[in-house]
């Protein structure tokens, strides 16, 4: 006998529209639906929609900020900082990500120190309050090290933070920097037990002929702690620099990539891992091309891909082979002979690579431009989308003063509608999809007040320059966004400018 | 005034303006930017920055390999561009040789080729003794070669002594080889334990056969600093 169902009315949510998911996904591994949200006459970045809900220092004197302490703010930073340029280089964010729930927030920086806030819990009294972040750990992950062997002295920064789902009470990262990867669990302690046989209330040792009597400790409240242990320490595997680290969709092993090998981790097993990718030439002088980043596919565990430094993109398969020397799709977009130019390699260069949340789409980022490949189709991306097309002009001053180099990070946002990266002058850049609309934003104190709507900005070109745009030459290149991040299903974004970490919302209506 | 990010040696900051010069001659500004086709041939300015940028990286202590890749590949294309142009303005850096690809940095300075390979060979050669002691045996999927992650490697390169060594041998090496031994093989500088001179004083105690050996050191530091060997006849010790 066939019941009819009934129709399934989704609660309104207070988020927008078009951003609108689906309630009760909230498991820690649910990907939203690859299928584009359906279009509203609004579009989810165009103008006017995103709001800074708060800016967070990382510096050794400040830990938090929110809108009601920013006149504090404004003192403390004139006695200590000034301006960003004059904040400590340790503090310089090196990687932001979200976990896999967006409750934490972790970020890393140049000092190896890691930072993870924690969301605000919603509350009836300061609803406004919700979508702010916290500071709720940090530890030092990475010291700077010495390898006696070669000399060299290994820095401390943090290149990347991968977050494991979570399977227990506690949080679990991975955090690397050039050499060593490291297992940390991040776990809450909210009692401490007490009444002891042996030991005092201070803790000293009691002589055993005193005791007389013997009692149960019990577990007393405490006030909440977080502690970070570090768990594993995976080390000694890579000779050159690593760039990526991924978690495999298995949760039972990783793979770090560094210029010129992968390996792959069982995360019980630190002291060996195997080797999956290996592109060292025989002899290094016919070195031409380095791997950029890595990542593993989100569904598949025995997909990945990785990104080089000439532009290309590999699909391999373990299952294929142990050393997966051979790929199984080569992605690589012909040069368009118009635009070619000396330094036409250096901007083909991938710095980032991610898969979409869907598991059928990866996006590269490149110097200029951001694109979008279907999986199933090698030969030409199905988007690209230009980021800051008016440097090209200014390719070759970008040379000498190395900016070229610069590896720019690219997100989806969780309905894989919506792509982000960033550029020069704190400015970063958001591409809806679907509607074909683009908008400049730009993460700053000066331009930014509490909770006011982010104004798009926009850059001449040539010609007549309107009053609120800024020309090219105007630009500051020593203010970049490399390292952004998107919460994994609300419209929640952070951005990280030097030390500064910034977190916006879409404006909720 | 765009800000560039780097040290500020007075050198470089000619080379930026050169190389501004070089964005202005590049460009037509009434043109839009992609229309504009490149020039065929680079400027020497854009060369030099080039060398420049390379020695720069060679220099650090742990060079970046894909900013040294990067840049070496656009060496490459900057010096295939300029090689078969015979109206190029001169080339500061030696003679352009016919461009043969393994060829173009040692071309433009032998000396940072060989730096670069030397450089290159000695990461592979350290890199090289720490795969040594694994099986190269494919243990089928998901298995690839194990990379012996701790000790075990690590136990060869402490075998292999301070790595500095590696360098600095290559060096020491290079100072002899210019030096004729031919004059100085004499019984002196045959092996300790088979006697060293013809002199009257033969079968050398062990003492003598230190001071030997001092008077050795001594000898050889004299040809390293590169004082008058000839002047001081090569006698049965000091």
């Amino acid at each position: 006998m066939l019941l009819s169902l009934p129709a399934l009315h989704l609660q309104t949510s207070e988020y927008h529209p078009l951003f609108q998911l689906p309630h009760g996904r909230r498991g820690p591994w649910c990907s939203p639906s690859g299928s584009p949200a359906p279009l509203s006459s609004e579009t989810g970045c165009g103008e006017g929609s995103w709001i800074l809900v708060c800016r967070l220092l990382v510096p050794t004197q400040v830990s938090l900020l929110s809108m009601e302490e920013d006149i504090d703010t404004r003192k403390i930073n004139n006695s200590f900082l000034r301006d960003h340029s004059y904040a400590t280089e340790a503090d310089i964010i090196s990687t932001v990500e979200f976990n896999h729930t967006g409750e934490l927030l972790a970020t890393g920086d140049k000092g190896g120190r890691v930072v993870i806030f924690q969301r605000e819990q919603e509350s009836k009294n300061q609803v406004h309050r919700r979508g702010e972040y916290n500071v709720y750990s940090t530890f030092q992950s990475h010291e700077p090290e010495f390898d006696y062997l070669k000399s060299l002295e290994i820095e401390e920064k943090i290149n990347k933070i991968r977050w494991l789902p979570q399977q227990n009470a506690a949080y679990f990262l991975l955090s690397t920097n050039d050499k060593t990867v490291k297992l940390w669990k991040v776990s809450e302690r909210d009692k401490r037990p007490e009444g002891y046989n042996l030991k005092d209330e201070e803790g000293r040792l009691r002589d055993p002929a005193t005791i007389t009597t013997l009692r149960v400790p019990v577990l007393r409240p405490m006030d909440l702690m977080v502690e970070a242990t570090p768990r594993r320490v995976f080390a000694n595997a890579h000779t050159y620099h690593i760039n990526s680290i991924s978690v495999n969709s298995d949760y039972e092993t990783y793979m770090s990539a560094d210029d010129l090998r992968i390996n792959l981790w069982n995360f019980e097993i630190t002291n060996q891992s195997f080797n999956i990718v290996d592109i060292k030439p025989a002899n290094m002088e016919e070195l031409t091309e380095v791997i950029t980043a890595a990542e593993f596919h989100p569904h598949h565990c025995n997909s990945f891909v990785y990104s080089s430094s000439k532009g290309t993109i590999r699909l391999c398969d373990m299952r294929a082979s142990a050393l997966c020397d051979r790929h199984s799709k080569f992605f690589e977009e012909p040069e368009d002979p118009s635009n070619r130019s000396f330094f036409s390699e250096i901007i083909s260069s991938i710095s980032d690579v991610k898969f979409s949340h869907s598991g059928r789409y990866i996006m590269t980022r490149d110097y200029l431009t951001v694109k979008v490949w279907d999986l199933n189709m090698e030969n030409r991306p199905i988007e690209t989308y230009q980021v800051h097309d008016y440097l090209r002009s200014k390719l070759c001053s970008l040379y000498e003063n190395d900016c070229i180099f610069d590896k720019f990070e690219c997100v989806w946002n969780g309905s894989d509608s919506v792509i982000m990266t960033g550029s020069y002058n704190n400015f970063f850049r958001m591409f809806d999809r679907n509607t074909k609309r683009d908008v400049t934003l730009e993460a700053s104190r000066e331009n930014s007040k509490p909770r006011a709507i982010l104004k798009p900005r926009k850059v001449c070109v040539g010609g007549k320059r309107r009053k609120d745009e800024i020309s090219v030459d105007s630009l500051d290149f020593s203010k970049k966004i490399l390292h952004t991040a998107w919460h994994p299903s609300e419209n929640i974004i952070a951005v990280a400018a030097t030390n500064n970490l910034y977190i916006f919302q879409d404006k909720v209506n | 005034m765009m800000l560039s990010k780097g040290l500020k040696r007075k050198r470089e900051e000619e080379r930026e303006k050169e190389a501004l010069a070089v964005d202005s001659w590049w460009l037509d500004p009434s043109l839009p930017a992609v229309a504009q086709a490149p020039p065929a041939v680079a400027s020497s300015s854009l060369l030099d920055l080039s060398v420049l940028k390379l020695h720069h990286s060679l220099r650090q202590s742990e060079p970046d390999l894909r900013h040294l890749v990067l840049v070496v590949n656009t060496l490459r294309r900057i010096q295939a561009s300029m090689a078969p142009e015979p109206t190029l303005p001169p080339v500061p850096s030696p003679p352009a040789a016919p461009c043969v690809a393994d060829n173009l940095l040692a071309s433009s300075d032998a000396a940072l080729s060989a730096s670069m390979a030397s450089l290159l060979e000695d990461l592979s050669h350290i890199e090289g003794l720490s795969q040594a002691p694994q099986p190269l045996v494919d243990e089928g999927p998901p298995s690839g070669r194990p990379t012996g992650g701790s000790p075990p490697s690590l136990g060869a390169l402490d075998l292999l002594g301070p790595a500095t060594g590696c360098l600095l041998d290559d060096e020491l090496e290079g100072l002899f080889e210019d030096i004729d031994t031919s004059m100085y093989d004499s019984e002196l500088w045959a092996p300790a334990s088979e006697g060293l001179k013809p002199g009257p004083e033969d079968g050398p105690g062990k003492e003598e056969a230190l001071e030997l050996d001092e008077a050795e050191l001594d000898y050889l530091l004299d040809v390293l600093v590169g004082t008058q060997a000839l002047e001081r006849p090569p006698g049965p010790g000091r």
